[in-house]
């Protein structure tokens, strides 16, 4: 999938938590870049799930196992508690079926990684308030009419879920452009958010 | 021009025997059998390490003759010619590709039609029942005679992935990766009907003589209608409507008769009776049977049970139209060997040329297969 290239910030993060050694399954897992550096920086046993052939192709080039599936038909064949993490970076957005996703991830993994673009960022808001159109920034960098994001939401949106999804958020990264914010209000100031999460 | 160029050239097939003295080898029905001729054939070079072999397993219908020519007026390659050879998918020029004819086969290695030392006449149905395994069995044996301890991988399309499927499993220690495209771990009740469909048509053939026509008239007619059947499953609709559609053959009207009016008749005619030139009515049955009674699970308590003894790193591809071994059995196959860890990849390719896509879709299966091979020499990363 393209995520016009700005995933490599929040992988970094994504590297950091996972503890070495960790089996890990990476939905929507592109080229293998991130389950590369996890193998190769934290030993971990990695597996990937992608849908496009292109991008299985270069995963097998790197020596990454991965499996071509749709996320929309779910995890049902991945049995409970068989990953450490589950990790669906920026797919979130594109997925049909976001809850039904999270919810499988909470059982097949025992923890779950989830980051995607923060619709709240001031800057979305702005291009809507000001000038009435669709945003388009360097995070969602797609016109409304040929996005692959159906399922935009904000860092807020996504804290809600979980309370209702009963699933607590172990962890928050906020992440602006290629740094990590601390201080301002994260809804208004995240370009980017990843949350690791798992079921109470 | 490319072709010759990458062309293996001219190949000769060998052949080993074995089992003259020692009783041969134990068969999945209880039976010892020998003596086993095992026609082979072999691409590129050992080296000195002797740990750069692949092994290739046939489908049905292929043989040992996988790639190059046998003859400068040869005007047909192997069979997985498009593959095997310098550059090419099984890049010979680091790989020694070995390709062997199955138990139970005409190709040249011991089948049916071979002269049985005991009686010296053919076995026909006297032949005994053999599986999957059993040819494994027998491919295993070659290995040994040539000193191979390892292989890169063993590759192989529909029965030929059931093949590699079950060297993974019976021989871990041996095979370091396995290759399986378009197959499956157990026939369908869809594929059993099928093979049920082609061995009526050569038992009621009234040359069958009860496998009992060898130096007399052969089943041709029960022979190739078996082949026309399965030559069906192979294709798909898709493939069938963009190669034949409804067109004619050498008439512009329907003509209202009962010759073969539609090109997808006389093509089907035709591959019929090509086949019965080259391949035995016994052997048919035999192998068919063996593809009926495959399923790797049986013997150990499951799939997902057998599967979990083998240490070999896996690639499965399956074909979006293939009909025959559909892309719900690759993904069974997954699936049990991800519930053990297996390093597994999958991907279903999409293509229009349904069970044959193994066979036609060369390119894309080339670079995947490269790559794949590629890391299985690497450290595992």
């Amino acid at each position: 999938m393209d995520n016009g290239g700005r995933q490599h910030i929040s992988y970094d993060e994504i590297v950091r938590i996972v503890e070495p050694g960790s089996t890990v399954l990476d939905l929507g897992c592109g080229d293998g870049e991130l389950l590369g550096r996890l193998v190769g920086e934290k030993q971990v046993r990695g597996r990937g799930v992608e849908i496009e052939e292109e991008m299985i192709l270069r995963c097998i080039s790197k020596g990454i196992s991965v499996f071509q599936g749709n996320l929309d038909e779910g995890l049902k064949d991945y049995g409970t508690k068989s990953y450490d993490y589950v990790i669906l970076s920026e797919t979130l957005q594109v997925v049909r079926h976001p809850v039904l996703l999270i919810e499988e991830m909470l059982r097949v993994g025992r923890r779950a990684i989830v980051s995607f673009p923060n619709f709240g960022y001031f800057f979305v808001r702005l291009q809507l308030l000001a000038r009435g159109r669709m945003p388009v920034s360097k995070s969602l960098p797609y016109q409304w009419y040929d996005t692959p994001n159906i399922h935009l939401c904000t860092r807020n949106d996504f804290v809600v879920l979980c309370r209702r999804l009963n699933a607590g958020i172990i962890r928050e990264i906020a992440l602006r452009h290629d740094r990590r914010l601390r201080l301002l209000p994260r809804n208004l100031a995240a370009t980017e958010v990843l949350f690791v999460v798992e079921r109470w | 021009m490319e072709s010759v160029i990458n062309s293996i050239g001219i190949v000769s097939p060998l052949d080993y025997e074995f089992g003259n003295g020692d009783g041969g080898i134990g068969l999945d029905n209880g039976e010892t059998f020998g003596p086993i001729t095992v026609r082979y054939e072999t691409y590129g070079t050992l080296n000195a390490e002797r740990s750069n072999a692949v092994l290739v397993v046939h489908a049905f219908s292929g043989d040992a003759h996988a790639a190059g020519k046998h003859g400068s007026t040869d005007r047909s390659d192997g069979w997985w010619d498009s593959m095997i050879g310098p550059g090419k998918g099984l890049d010979t020029s680091k790989y020694f590709v070995i390709c062997s004819n199955v138990l139970g086969g005409c190709r040249g290695t011991t089948g049916p039609s071979s002269i049985n030392p005991a009686t010296g006449r053919e076995y026909g149905m006297t032949f005994p029942v053999i599986t999957i395994h059993d040819m494994v069995k027998v491919q295993k044996r070659l290995l040994d005679h040539l000193e191979i301890e390892k292989l890169v991988t063993v590759i192989g399309g529909s029965m030929g992935g059931m093949q590699a499927l079950d060297w993974a499993v019976a021989y871990p220690e041996t095979v370091r990766s396995a290759v399986v495209l378009a197959a499956t771990a157990r026939l369908n009740a869809q594929g059993i009907a099928f093979n049920a469909v082609g061995r009526n048509a050569i038992m009621t053939d009234p040359a069958w003589n009860n496998g009992d026509y060898y130096g007399k008239t052969v089943p041709a007619r029960g022979l190739a209608t078996a082949r026309m059947v399965g030559h069906i499953t192979y294709l798909s609709d898709e493939s069938m409507r963009m190669k034949f559609g409804r067109k004619l053959r050498e008439r512009e009207t329907y003509g209202y008769d009962f010759a073969d009016v539609f090109e997808i008749e006389s093509y089907l005619s035709h591959q019929g009776d090509k086949f019965v030139e080259r391949f035995d009515a016994n052997s048919y049955i035999y192998i068919s049977k063996a593809l009926d009674y495959f399923d790797l699970g049986d013997r150990y308590g499951g799939l997902a049970e057998a599967l979990a003894r083998a240490t070999a790193k896996f690639l499965v591809i399956s074909f979006s139209s293939d009909w025959l071994y559909p892309t719900y059995q690759s993904k069974e196959i997954v699936f049990a060997l991800m519930k053990s860890n297996k390093d597994v990849s999958f991907t279903e390719l999409s293509s229009p040329y349904g069970h044959d896509s193994f066979l036609l879709e060369t390119e894309r299966q080339a670079t995947i297969i490269s790559s794949f091979l590629d890391t299985v020499d690497g450290q595992r990363r």
